[in-house]
């Protein structure tokens, strides 16, 4: 089975995005220092979850005021929050689902029992989360909330990211 | 979801999954589906040896088409949308006549 990647996008965005160019010259490529037994795994998720009760939601009146803005800012999603107090913010998509089960988009409990069951080192304490609809530029995320987050990682000793996208 | 996206970036290892917007990891409340997501990107993880290797999930998303591409959508028109629309309908009103 090959995915379409086209099958749920709007069929008015599809030119756009066959359109745009990205310039990599340079295929990304960093190989895995220790076995996937020994290392410790942590999630990224553009759905726009936040931690209800203890952070502000990301800031969608400033988008709704100026459309071509996102909140480009990142929150940090402990691995054991409890679903009642996951909170989602974002314009782009309907997040219904995700405020009933967080797993569609930040599979923690999978994670834990791949962790429980020796399949991968550690499951990291610390998950991110960002709202993924952007300025194009992506200036602050390329000059500060990005170095910000892998600097994290590092700090903890997180030995592979999985970025997953909403 | 959109796979097409990372190999143009050129990332190093890609899971693609046939899933609405919003559901990378699948349906709520559906643990063996979310699991098999996962495990997926750790065996990718684990065992790709070179850049840009891409691995497709062969699940089938239960939810037919028509619905699941209503679903996925926000309740309201995102604000890009509405400013997308009135941009196009200002730049054909300053067209000139032919």
């Amino acid at each position: 089975m090959t995915v379409d990647s086209f099958k749920y996008l709007p069929h008015s965005f599809r030119a756009g995005f066959e359109q745009v160019e990205f310039q990599h010259d340079e295929p990304v490529w960093s190989p895995l220092e220790h076995a996937i037994e020994d290392s410790t795994i942590a999630l990224l998720t553009s759905a726009g979850i936040y931690v209800k009760g203890e952070q502000q939601p990301f800031d969608l009146d400033t988008e709704r005021a100026n459309p071509t803005w996102g909140d480009p800012t990142y929150r940090v999603i402990p691995r054991d929050l409890e679903q009642d107090h996951v909170g989602v913010a974002h314009l782009h998509i309907n997040t219904r689902d995700i405020e009933r089960d967080i797993n569609v988009a930040l599979p923690l409990r999978a994670f834990a029992e791949l962790e429980a069951e020796g399949r991968i080192g550690r499951l990291a304490e610390d998950h991110y989360s960002f709202m993924g609809y952007q300025d194009s530029r992506l200036a602050d995320w390329r000059t500060t909330q990005i170095p910000e987050v892998a600097n994290r990682l590092k700090q903890s000793g997180v030995s592979a990211l999985v970025l997953a996208p909403a | 979801m959109v796979p097409f996206i990372a190999e143009r970036f050129r990332l190093s290892r890609i899971i693609g999954v046939q899933f609405p917007f919003g559901h990378a990891f699948g349906m709520p409340d559906d643990p063996a589906m979310q699991r098999t997501v996962s495990e997926a990107a750790i065996d990718l993880l684990a065992n790709a040896t070179e850049p840009e290797t891409r691995v497709d999930v062969e699940i089938e998303w239960p939810i037919d088409d028509k619905t699941a591409y209503r679903d996925w959508q926000p309740t309201e028109p995102s604000p890009s949308v509405k400013y997308n629309k009135e941009r196009r309908k200002r730049i054909e009103e300053q067209r000139p006549a032919t």
